[in-house]
């Protein structure tokens, strides 16, 4: 790929370029959602794109989720390639049948012979203010869904190549966009290019504690990593980038060398994904190079307030970060 | 403002003289046709009882007994390639659809040779491959799913039509109203077809339903609604027709009511505590496998000799689909976590 091509540009736009370069390439991708066409989308990530594809593959629905995520299943299951816009993931609540037991299960209960080439886009996580029911973070429920993957991007990068693969991929892929990293910037090439899913990335090589995020607790813990530095903890930031199917040979290889992990999510902490990561690392050879307990960071077992200082506290921020991976790294000394 | 008014899919003044004409223009074949999927799927389900009671079918089962007119009624309308998406009391489309009655009995019995190869059993029938998109087990679940079947088709200008049938009990879900009010504003190429067996497990159509008919229902998504006898299969199949052809027409989404009754109980379970005897033995008065039976005769379209041999071929279809499915291998609990996910 010729450094020419490649701009910093924000995750919001790199996910936009990754739709429209879908759709420029196959007819049988198209959006459907809430407010995507003349309003361009809650958070303006379709903004622009009825001009180019029209109403029929910009198709505005009703308030609807249900239906939305229905007319998403069917249509895979015709071969279509739907990708629908979940303006705020909490909304996904409405649209759980579909997405569970329709679009999950068809392929297995009827015998393989169908499949559901899907995806739904899903603006998660707090920090705008939008408070209990605006802003949470429910991956978990789908990563304990067989027949979902899941996928959580952290950087631009990672948002056009993965969203690129969650099109062709020929499964129902829940995509959570982080609302905070809609704005944040990032190199992406101008070509179309796509990541497998399954691949952690790490981040920052470090020997001493080893960081499992995802999302935008990857740029928190790139910071937080940067203070320990300073400090002489040198933290290795594992970016798990898709949630199933898990790299988990990236997470033992990581936590092998290290000895120490600290798993970090913005979601509640009971019932979380980290209690998943938990069991992985506990399970694998990499138990045998612990020096010391794993430690899981995560959101609050509250619903997200509203008022600026009480939704910072609910979940995992920089300062918090540094504080559990310094205590984390001086453990079993 | 105008006022709102039930639109029938079909003229009601029609109906009468239509149903002898159908008797008349429809080849004699298609009539025979219709009369042997009737059967089949009356001694398909009769004998799927019987294979549970001997302990060879696990799970439960949705028998449609009593039903069968307005399967068969709807999709003998269909062109072969056209499609259908039902739910768990789905095995008369199934058969109507053309299913492999082999293949069908074989997923009964949880054999690898069923069409989804034992992973779905009687509630999860699908046959891609013929247009049968699938029961779904999750009352009401499929007509969401079946906007988005008729949404490709009209995006990829296709004729074909979806018929999306499901029951009473689906009518109050949220997501019947979603999924109406999407395909009407869309006009989208499906009919919806609710067949009214009048009790949702327990639950009285009746008493459960603000609104009767429950085509009225119609209105609130400005399409065509029409309550049609669903123990006669010609009535059916006439304003099915109708549907259809507005549908195909690009007119969008229509609503029939199938009104009729299930003869067996909700489930394996049900002890038909909620409902008399006497109504039961009453509806089996209106069988509509006897009934078209009686009046193929009394228009001269069959004779008694030839709808004799027609049920006793669809016996014998039974019988031979049965031995077969016994005959094929259980799968295997093996790598079964392969299947989950598409390559």
């Amino acid at each position: 790929m010729s450094e020419a091509t490649v701009r910093e540009i924000t995750y919001l736009e790199a996910v936009r370029e990754a739709l429209i370069q879908e759709m420029r390439r196959d007819p049988n991708v198209f959006l459907l959602g809430e407010d995507i066409g003349v309003y361009g989308g809650a958070f303006g990530v379709t903004r622009g794109m009825l001009e180019e594809f029209g109403p029929e593959r910009v198709r505005d629905t009703p308030i609807s989720e249900a239906a939305i995520a229905g007319a998403a299943t069917g249509a895979a299951l015709m071969g279509m390639r739907p990708v629908m816009e979940i303006m705020f993931m909490d909304f996904i609540t409405i649209a759980m049948n579909q997405l569970v037991n329709q679009a999950a299960k068809i392929r297995f209960m009827f015998g393989g012979k169908a499949s559901i080439p899907m995806v739904i886009r899903a603006p998660a996580g707090s920090g705008t203010g939008a408070a209990a029911q605006h802003c949470q973070s429910l991956e978990a429920w789908f990563v304990h869904v067989p027949g979902i993957k899941v996928v959580a991007p952290a950087v631009p990068y990672d948002a056009k190549g993965l969203l690129v693969t969650a099109i062709r991929d020929n499964n129902p892929v829940l995509f959570m966009e982080h609302k905070l990293l809609y704005r944040t910037k990032g190199p992406v090439p101008e070509e179309l290019y796509s990541i497998p899913l399954g691949q952690a990335a790490v981040r920052r090589e470090g020997h001493d504690v080893t960081i499992l995020a995802y999302s935008v607790m990857v740029p928190r813990a790139l910071e937080a990593a940067d203070q320990l530095s300073q400090e002489g903890i040198e933290a290795e930031v594992v970016d798990l980038r898709t949630l199933k199917p898990l790299d988990q040979a990236t997470i033992v290889a990581s936590v092998s060398k290290t000895g120490r992990v600290l798993i970090v999510h913005e979601a509640p902490r009971t019932g979380g994904l980290g209690g998943e990561l938990t069991a992985v690392v506990a399970e694998s050879e990499a138990f045998d190079y612990l020096d010391a307990p794993i430690r899981r960071l995560a959101g609050r077992d509250i619903p997200i307030p509203y008022n600026r200082t009480l939704e910072r506290a609910a979940v995992p921020q920089v300062e918090d970060i540094v504080a559990a991976a310094r205590e984390l790294a001086r453990e079993g000394r | 403002m105008e006022e709102i008014v039930l639109r029938p899919v079909l003229d009601p003044a029609v109906i009468s003289h239509g149903r002898q004409q159908l008797l008349h223009t429809l080849p004699k074949e298609r009539l025979a046709w219709m009369l042997q999927k009737m059967c089949e799927i009356r001694y398909f389900e009769e004998k799927a009882e019987e294979l549970y009671t001997r302990g060879l079918v696990h799970g439960t089962m949705h028998l449609s007994i009593g039903q069968e007119a307005s399967s068969v009624g709807s999709i003998a309308v269909l062109r072969p390639d056209d499609l259908i998406i039902h739910h768990h009391r789905g095995h008369g489309h199934t058969i109507a659809k053309g299913a492999d009655l082999k293949l069908m009995m074989a997923e009964f019995l949880g054999k690898e040779c069923g069409y989804c190869r034992g992973r779905g059993g009687s509630m999860h029938i699908a046959d891609i491959a013929g247009g049968n998109l699938g029961a779904t087990g999750v009352v009401g679940s499929g007509i969401p799913t079946a906007v988005g079947i008729a949404l490709a088709l009209q995006m990829r200008r296709s004729t074909q039509v979806l018929l999306a049938f499901f029951g009473d009990g689906a009518v109050n879900l949220g997501e019947f109203h979603e999924a109406l009010n999407m395909a009407a504003i869309w006009k989208l190429p499906v009919v919806f077809i609710c067949e009214n067996n009048q009790y949702g497990m327990s639950g009285p159509a009746r008493t459960m339903c603000a609104v009767q008919p429950l085509s009225v229902r119609a209105v609130a998504y400005n399409m065509p609604g029409q309550t049609v006898d669903g123990n006669d299969v010609l009535e059916v199949y006439q304003v099915v027709q109708a549907a259809v052809e507005r549908a195909r027409g690009g007119e969008g989404p229509s609503f029939v009511e199938t009104y009729t009754y299930r003869w067996r109980g909700h489930s394996k379970s049900d002890r038909n505590v909620y409902r008399t005897q006497a109504e039961i033995e009453e509806w089996k008065q209106r069988c509509p496998i006897a009934r078209f039976k009686q009046v193929l005769v009394e228009a001269g379209a069959l004779t008694a000799t030839e709808i004799e041999a027609i049920d006793a071929q669809a016996k014998a279809n039974i019988e031979r689909a049965t031995e077969e499915a016994l005959a094929c291998p259980e799968p295997s609990p093996e790598n079964l976590e392969a299947e989950v996910y598409a390559p």
